[in-house]
């Protein structure tokens, strides 16, 4: 059906006024979203900041969600133990003495490993997480990839600060709110972690494809050595990630690099360890703004 | 379809003797239930893919379609403005993006007031699919638009059960329960 010419609801002045008056608030709303969306590609500061703070004031109820759905998942582990446990049980004996020999061995190689350190002037930094908390969401509908971390500036979290499970690295942290902060993690496109490979240590730079794998780009060209199974760990160049934590493994080759899989997948890691700058941790004298610069550093470097 | 005609009917209980709607219940539901939906990133599900589709904008798209006239033709600003807040998308990307479509679709109403089931289907389906597209090349370039096939898909998929809880809601906002 054509719309009527004439779209007056009547002749009652306020009546037409408040139409008029409601298209030109609509029409104003487009523009002031493409001034934001223009805004926020120069300069996120000010968005930042009203994000962070819309996500404090829901942060509680979120953690709570997060911890509920680790329990219901407990609840649901407890019952299937129940019929697997026998065959569990025998499997566990068996990998107990398996372990045992192995850990003889770990401690001798560590023995080593800080022997050789020592010869090295290394400094020793395993320095304790400044938080451990869980992931309360993510970006779900967006192709970027971002999560919502249950602690804020409250706990001592800061921007840039990396955000690891026990398995491997998860993200850093970019916004930081009172009682949230958000974090960009390793999948995300514009991320960008420097990485080595851990049996030789050939470098390459690790990007984010936004569908839960990475790319993987070497530094140096050439004759692609990668190869399927291999095991990434950050390098710790950039001054951002403690080198020799675990990042990804490679599932598939390309003509420049591979796709990986990253290990530490936030979507299985119940709770997560925020820790300290790598630079700011081994506490050198302008070790902030160092890490400051270091994405940008990174970025013109590949 | 004879559910959604049967949801477009004034509710029975509005016939109860010496009972009414609340109004501000009647009022409010429509624009909690958008900002509820806006709120699904926090729900505690990690995702590594965009899959889930974009809730807050389905729920306004069927309130729209339910009860045209409902929703101001300027409310994509404030709803738009607090999606942002939580979506992860670039902020003003859901401003521009819900006041486009709440135009849009004001149009359409004006043009063709009848509709059934199937056009609002294909209809809604058709406006998820462009405001996906739209929010990835915001969000990520032109990288960003081959990874949200599979979220177009779920999203049209889904969108007849979104319509059918916002008609369930539809029905307790106009419940009369409060005496006079």
């Amino acid at each position: 059906m054509a719309p009527p010419n004439n779209r007056r609801p009547g002749f009652s002045r306020r009546a037409q006024y408040s139409t008029f008056v409601a298209y030109l608030i609509a029409t104003a709303g487009v523009l002031v979203g493409g001034f934001l969306l223009f805004l926020s590609s120069r300069d996120d500061a000010t968005a930042a900041r009203a994000r962070t703070t819309a996500t404090d004031l829901v942060a509680a109820p979120a953690v709570a969600a997060a911890s509920a759905r680790a329990s219901g998942s407990g609840w649901f582990d407890s019952v299937r133990g129940y019929f697997a446990s026998g065959r569990e049980v025998k499997d566990l004996r068996r990998e107990v003495q398996v372990a045992r020999v192995r850990k003889i061995e770990a401690e001798a190689l560590r023995e080593e490993n800080q022997r050789l350190r020592g010869l090295l002037k290394i400094l020793e930094t395993d320095g304790k997480p400044v938080a451990v908390a869980r992931l309360v969401g993510s970006s779900l509908s967006s192709t970027r990839r971002f999560a919502t971390l249950g602690v804020g500036a409250n706990a001592g979290v800061r921007p840039g600060m990396p955000v690891r499970s026990e398995l491997g690295l998860v993200g850093r942290v970019l916004e930081v709110g009172a009682v949230s902060a958000r974090v960009l993690l390793v999948t995300d496109p514009d991320s960008v972690v420097p990485v080595r490979r851990a049996a030789d240590g050939i470098t390459a730079f690790a990007t984010g494809l936004g569908d839960g794998t990475l790319q993987i780009r070497l530094v140096n060209l050439g004759l692609n050595p990668l190869k399927q199974g291999d095991t990434l760990v950050t390098s710790g160049s950039g001054g951002l990630y403690r080198p020799g934590v675990a990042m990804a493994v490679v599932i598939r080759l390309t003509a420049d690099g591979a796709i990986a899989r990253p290990l530490g997948n936030p979507t299985t890691a119940e709770l997560v360890m925020v820790e300290p700058e790598w630079v700011a941790m081994a506490a050198e004298p302008d070790a902030v703004s160092s890490a400051e610069t270091a994405p940008a550093q990174v970025g013109s470097g590949n | 379809m004879a559910v959604l005609k049967e949801l477009r009917k004034p509710v029975a209980a509005a016939q109860k003797i010496n009972r009414a709607p609340s109004p501000t219940l009647a009022i409010a539901l429509p624009w909690v239930l958008v900002m509820f939906g806006s709120l699904s990133p926090l729900a505690p599900v990690i995702g590594t893919s965009p899959v889930v589709p974009p809730l807050g904008f389905m729920i306004l798209l069927a309130w729209l379609q339910m009860r045209p006239g409902l929703f101001p033709v300027w409310a994509g600003l404030p709803l738009g403005l607090f999606d942002d807040l939580y979506s992860g998308q670039p902020f003003g990307s859901a401003v521009l993006l819900w006041s486009i479509f709440m135009i849009l679709l004001d149009i359409v109403e004006t043009r063709f007031p009848w509709r059934g089931f199937i056009q609002n289907w294909i209809m809604a389906a058709g406006v998820i699919a462009a405001y996906l597209v739209a929010s990835a090349l915001f969000a990520s370039g032109s990288s960003g638009v081959a990874g949200v096939g599979l979220q177009i898909v779920v999203s049209a998929l889904t969108y007849p059960i979104v319509g059918r809880l916002i008609g369930l809601a539809d029905r307790l906002r106009l419940t009369a329960f409060k005496a006079i």
